[in-house]
């Protein structure tokens, strides 16, 4: 079950790669939300209860609802295009993010750890990297935090492989989330909105060394 | 009595109440009384060397060293702030985040420096973050928004870094609960986690704390951040908190020392190191604003420090001592940063010029800096810098040496042409009869600071020697 969920989140990373609208970026980060949600509920068997009730509220009403919600109330108010502009064509986003997962595949063949559940490590990896790939190729601002909370739902993966050992861990992850979204989302994303007029990367590089 | 528990709710209460306080006179002795907070607890560490209190903080001599610095710049620090503050004439709301911010930021850098487990430090490290990004967007406008989100979004990709490689270490440690996160535990356990993990952790952890400590790959949001940040903040950022970084990326090194992967990891920290110096070498030569290319300086002795670690030997004696000398060098210069704008209203180095004729007591501040900064003798710098070259070359790294000292040198002809333009060179069209007089006490600090970075440096008292010596112990 747990495989059938995480590669589900590995296709949404692909459908992401070739999205065009930024409400769906929005959809499918929600979408996560709810895969983590059910992957931590059947994963996390060891953990005591009030912990676990813990970590499921924050994927499920963070994640999911809080998050995209409040993403969806800056695109509108701040008059946002619904396009997400990348400079790549969605062609060879696809590309580039095969290459990912292939990568991280093959990288998850040479580990000889019987510890590790190896599929966790691979779509933890390849999300990461993904998120990466997401802030540096697309061109608005609210896009380079989506490909944060993708990496933030990568770290989460990453982070539920040990859940049962350290659940300090999880917890820790928990606190990252909340952290940088509520400080990126909060503060910033809703300022930057009203100094700069059209969201664009490019409106950022007046810091110069002359 | 658990001390560190009391100074963290000590500082954050005062914290508390500076941003609650609207009256001049309570902010004094408000921070005042966090002086006497902070100087009561780095004695207290000192006294009580390598116990461990609270469970998650051990006083062990690199955090008590560096705690001691800290405490040593934190006084200039928030001299320099209410001199700021008291100048700027801004809004009372603003003032009491700034102090508040203030407050936070040292004792979490503090606290970072302290803890014996990697999770904890992480915690800090993200407070640091949070506490900085209200400093840096002190002045509400749109060039201080652009520094501050840069910082914020690089500096959280860098948080989460650093947590993932946290958890392939703790991967590396097979079957594992959570106290054994510790470094003590962890380099007591050395030999025995996978290496695969360990490379991969390594490899994380230390590009997140790059960030902090200002090296290749992520050091371009420290740079606009302490362009951006008020001089006595671009002051601590380029100081204690690089330091901060330099603590991580050592603590974690000191695991994979006792492991045969450790000449894999000098190598990392190597190429880190010798490209950390050439960008700052590249941007040096064109860099036009003052403040900007202290902060480049401030990387180029970090791509230093990281080359000592690399080769070690000597190098892990000297790399404590250059961080040390260089935090009080650094900071001394920008906190004499402000009083050159005050003189020009500018910091780009095209409209300043003659600055000894303005304020004399601070040029020589400057020409101070600058001699310790370029580490020319009779600077504190010098000593380790050639501590640090020493070990290049019993390292046999001749040829490193020598690509070094070219940079060096470039460096040293960028730096000088800038900083004699400054000093000496008069301007053309420039209206006088705004210069401000600058009182020379307000230079006192700085002076004490670089006198205190020679002494050091050329005659080391033995307590001193003493914590580094302790610091680099389990280092070959």
């Amino acid at each position: 079950m747990i495989n059938v969920l995480l590669i589900t989140f590995l296709i949404t990373l692909l459908y992401m790669s070739i999205a065009n609208r930024l409400l769906t970026y929005l959809k499918v980060l929600a979408f996560q939300g709810v895969i983590l949600f059910v992957v931590t509920f059947i994963q996390l068997h060891e953990i005591n209860t009030l912990n676990l009730i813990l970590i499921l509220l924050e994927t499920i009403v963070f994640k999911s609802v809080a998050v995209p919600l409040f993403m969806a109330h800056i695109l509108k108010r701040n008059k946002i295009t619904r396009e997400a502009e990348p400079y790549v064509p969605y062609f060879v986003s696809l590309i580039i993010t095969t290459l990912i997962v292939v990568t991280t595949i093959l990288l998850s063949g040479t580990i000889k750890d019987p510890n590790l559940d190896k599929i966790f490590f691979v779509v933890a990896l390849s999300t990461i990297f993904f998120g990466l790939y997401i802030i540096a190729s697309r061109r608005k601002i609210i896009t380079h935090v989506m490909g944060y909370l993708v990496i933030e739902n990568g770290v989460f993966v990453l982070s539920l492989a040990v859940g049962n050992e350290m659940p300090m861990l999880v917890n820790l992850g928990v606190m990252l989330d909340i952290f940088a979204s509520v400080l990126i989302l909060g503060i910033f994303l809703n300022k930057i909105g009203d100094v700069f007029k059209n969201i664009d990367v490019e409106e950022l590089s007046n810091l110069k060394d002359y | 009595m658990i001390m560190t528990i009391l100074y963290l709710l000590g500082a954050l209460s005062i914290g508390a109440g500076l941003f609650i306080n609207r009256n001049k006179l309570v902010n004094y002795i408000l921070t005042s009384l966090f002086i006497v907070l902070q100087w009561g607890f780095t004695i207290y560490a000192y006294f009580h060397l390598n116990i461990t209190e609270a469970e998650y903080f051990t006083f062990d001599s690199l955090g008590v060293l560096l705690l001691l610095v800290l405490s040593t710049i934190s006084i200039p620090a928030i001299f320099h702030s209410h001199r700021y503050i008291d100048l700027h004439n801004e809004p009372a709301k603003s003032q009491s985040i700034y102090f508040s911010a203030l407050i936070i930021l040292i004792a979490a850098i503090g606290l970072a420096y302290l803890a014996n487990h990697i999770a904890v430090m992480w915690i800090f490290a993200e407070i640091t973050t949070l506490a900085a990004s209200a400093l840096i967007y002190h002045h509400r406008n749109k060039l201080a928004l652009e520094g501050t989100w840069k910082y914020v979004f690089i500096c959280a990709v860098s948080v989460a870094f650093i947590f993932i490689g946290i958890l392939f270490l703790s991967l590396s440690l097979g079957k594992a609960s959570s106290d054994s996160l510790s470094f003590q535990y962890m380099i007591s356990r050395a030999t025995t986690l996978n290496q695969f993990w360990l490379k991969l952790a390594f490899l994380f952890i230390f590009t997140g704390f790059t960030v902090k400590a200002g090296l290749v790959p992520m050091f371009t949001a420290g740079v606009d951040a302490k362009d951006k940040a008020p001089g006595p903040i671009a002051a601590l950022l380029s100081s204690v908190l690089m330091n901060m970084g330099v603590v991580g990326i050592f603590r974690t090194y000191k695991i994979i020392a006792n492991t045969p992967i450790q000449y894999w990891a000098n190598l990392v920290i190597g190429i880190s190191a010798v490209l950390s110096i050439f960008v700052a070498t590249v941007y040096m030569i064109k860099v036009k604003n003052i403040k900007r290319m202290f902060a480049y300086s401030s990387i180029e002795h970090m791509g230093l420090v990281m080359l000592a670690i690399s080769v070690g030997g000597i190098g892990y004696y000297a790399a404590i001592l250059h961080i040390v000398l260089h935090a009080f060098v650094k900071s001394s210069l920008f906190f004499q940063y402000n009083q050159i704008y005050r003189v020009y209203q500018d910091k780009n180095i095209y409209h300043i010029g003659n600055y000894f004729k303005y304020n004399p007591t601070g040029a020589i501040v400057i020409l101070l800096g600058f001699i310790s900064a370029t580490a020319m003798p009779p600077s504190g710098l010098f000593v380790s810098e050639f501590l640090i070259f020493r070990a290049l070359f019993e390292g046999h790294q001749i040829f490193l040496l020598i690509a070094v000292l070219l940079l060096l040198t470039i460096i040293i002809w960028a730096f000088a042409k800038n900083i004699l333009k400054v000093l000496f060179t008069p301007l053309t069209n420039f209206d006088e009869s705004n210069v401000p007089i600058i009182k020379p006490w307000e230079s006192y600090s700085q002076y004490a600071l670089i006198i205190l970075s020679i002494y050091l440096g050329l005659t080391p008292p033995d307590f001193f020697v003493q914590l580094i010596k302790e610091s680099v112990m389990f280092l070959s």
